[in-house]
């Protein structure tokens, strides 16, 4: 009975591993293809099955016209997710403190309404801001800028910063600050000197959800930039449209999706330590 | 800690930022709304509420929410309910554990569009490897995205396997937080693994299952991506979801004052249907504690 049920447990965890890895390996598989490895079927081992090449990932870097230029988008991406994770984490623990720590007012509305007000942005289906956004950076002259995007993800972004830190200061005892103003702290210094240091797993957590969510953001990307600027997702859909062969796609699929997969180790860290479930509750 | 000025100066720079950014722009929405604003005549007039007439006229907008419905009510449901067996599978003793865990946390870090793209090759009729592996164990090819049942499951087994991991991180996270004290208790009054996990762990999951369902719903209802990538809303207009179809008025078509009173009309839904979905849920879970 025991070994029964520990069959149907490893059973249940090697059929779900395999279904997440499929992509994986179908990608890394067909990136090494040429033309004869994905035109006359499916086909999966290299050497036996078909002849590997490196001209999917050669492609990437080709700048006459026949592969992609992947270098320029993945910067620009970079760019704006960490620029906008940043503002967005600094905005939102701000915010987050001082919801945590003092009662505003105004008419019926309280805190709570207000930190409500901050994480119910989510609910905004992107679509219901595609137009005024696109009628707002055209105004601007912020479209096709990564500033204009920037602006953008810091209002898509702040509401999970918000989220995940007001929980995390909600844990940390008012008597922190009470003691650091004792000792003679306004309520600033205390801010930064005291509570910051010690709500370090908090901003890891907001700063990697952010992380997740701007670099993962296809949408905007898509209708706010056209030619001058161009954001790694888009660059890649962009190649699904035309007549790219697998192998590059594939290519630009993995060497795109690789950089977050490594925070998936960050990510399991917090959970495994417990910091998660007070900042995501 | 009674003076106003660093009050404020927490709360402000943030709660203005997102006032411009989102709130302004929600206010041009509902002006354009009562527009007639499109690509031959672009300006702000004034047509009163002939668009949301027309709206609730639209059999394809209607048509799109209800696939929207299901798609979203189907695939949180069943994210749920892996996502919960996921965790509890690798929550205690199991070899390599950290290994599994990070593993099925992988897809939720990955860009959907991107991973899209990449399962509508794995879809691909004659030389993806689904029906080639189908056709191994003896199955006939499988018309993945050209049929209208087949292209929504398509999209479902796409969004599933993307956002299983949120609902894992999530209950996997409220797992291990739960205190020890009732499990022991329950070891004690001799309590085999099912009992206790109804009696014992699922009440216990309660406020957080609410939270992850919830969270998932709104993330779910704004679903356009998987389907622009996958099926381009199509065989047809099949696997068209309200975001969709609002984008190809709005954004194709360039009917800027009949697209903002749709998005409108989809917005007060969505706030309206995830306020009672949340009631519900809050209601049938304590009734559930109470036993």
């Amino acid at each position: 009975m025991l070994t029964f049920y520990r069959f149907l447990k490893y059973g249940a965890i090697i059929c779900w591993s395999a279904f997440v890895v499929s992509p994986f390996l179908w990608a890394l598989t067909t990136s090494f293809k040429t033309t004869e490895g994905v035109v006359s079927g499916a086909k999966y081992i290299p050497w036996f099955q078909y002849k590997p090449s490196l001209e999917g990932w050669r492609n990437l870097f080709d700048r006459t016209g026949k592969g992609i230029d992947i270098v320029t988008p993945y910067l620009s991406s970079l760019t704006v997710t960490i620029s906008a994770s940043f503002i967005s984490l600094i905005l939102g623990t701000l915010a987050a403190y001082g919801l945590s720590r003092y009662s505003y007012k105004a008419g019926p509305i309280k805190n709570a309404d207000i930190t409500f007000f901050f994480i119910s942005q989510r609910i905004m289906p992107p679509i219901v801001l595609a137009i005024p956004f696109f009628l707002m950076l055209q105004a601007l002259g912020l479209l096709d800028t990564m500033l204009g995007l920037i602006i953008v993800y810091i209002a898509l972004l702040m509401p999970i910063a918000v989220w995940v830190m007001v929980d995390f200061f909600g844990k940390i005892p008012v008597e922190l600050d009470e003691t650091a103003m004792l000792d003679g702290c306004n309520p600033i210094e205390s801010f930064l000197r005291v509570i910051l240091p010690n709500c370090k797993p908090g901003l890891v957590v907001g700063g990697l959800f952010c992380m997740i969510f701007g670099w993962n953001d296809f949408f905007f990307a898509f209708i706010l930039t056209f030619t001058n600027t161009q954001l790694l997702p888009v660059a890649v859909v962009a190649l699904n449209s035309s007549v790219s062969p697998w192998w590059t796609l594939s290519a630009s699929a993995l060497i795109s999706v690789g950089p977050l997969v490594v925070l998936a180790f960050v990510v399991e860290k917090y959970l495994s330590s417990g910091n998660l479930s007070g900042a995501i509750k | 800690m009674h003076t106003t000025r660093p009050k404020l100066m927490f709360l402000l720079p943030g709660l203005l930022v997102l006032i411009a950014i989102i709130i302004f722009p929600l206010l041009f929405t509902l002006r354009v709304s009562f527009s007639s604003w499109d690509v031959i005549a672009p300006g702000l007039d004034w047509l009163g509420i002939k668009n949301y007439l027309r709206v609730f006229a639209d059999t394809r907008f209607w048509e799109s929410m209800g696939r929207l419905c299901f798609i979203a009510a189907v695939t949180v449901f069943t994210e749920y309910v892996l996502g919960f067996a996921l965790a509890l599978l690798v929550w205690k003793d199991v070899q390599y554990k950290k290994f599994f865990r990070i593993l099925f946390l992988v897809p939720m870090m990955t860009t959907p569009v991107i991973m899209s793209v990449i399962w509508r090759t794995m879809f691909h009729e004659s030389l993806g490897p689904l029906n080639n592996l189908l056709g191994v164990i003896g199955i006939d090819p499988v018309p993945w995205l050209s049929t209208a049942k087949m292209s929504m499951l398509s999209v479902m087994i796409v969004e599933i396997w993307q956002w299983t991991p949120f609902m894992f991180l999530l209950l996997l996270a409220g797992l291990l937080s739960l205190p020890r004290e009732p499990f022991q208790a329950a070891k004690v009054d001799g309590a085999g693994p099912l009992r206790t996990f109804f009696l014992v762990t699922f009440p216990l999951m309660a406020p957080i299952t609410i939270a992850a369902i919830i969270i998932r719903l709104i993330e779910a209802s704004k679903i356009m991506e998987t389907v622009y990538v996958l099926t381009s809303g199509g065989p047809g207009t099949a696997t068209e979801t309200g975001s969709y179809y609002i984008y190809i008025r709005g954004l194709r078509d360039f009917q800027i004052g009949y697209a903002a009173s749709m998005s409108v009309v989809y917005l007060v839904m969505m706030i309206i249907a995830l306020t009672i979905i949340a009631k519900v849920l809050v209601k049938l879970m304590i009734v559930k504690e109470g036993k």
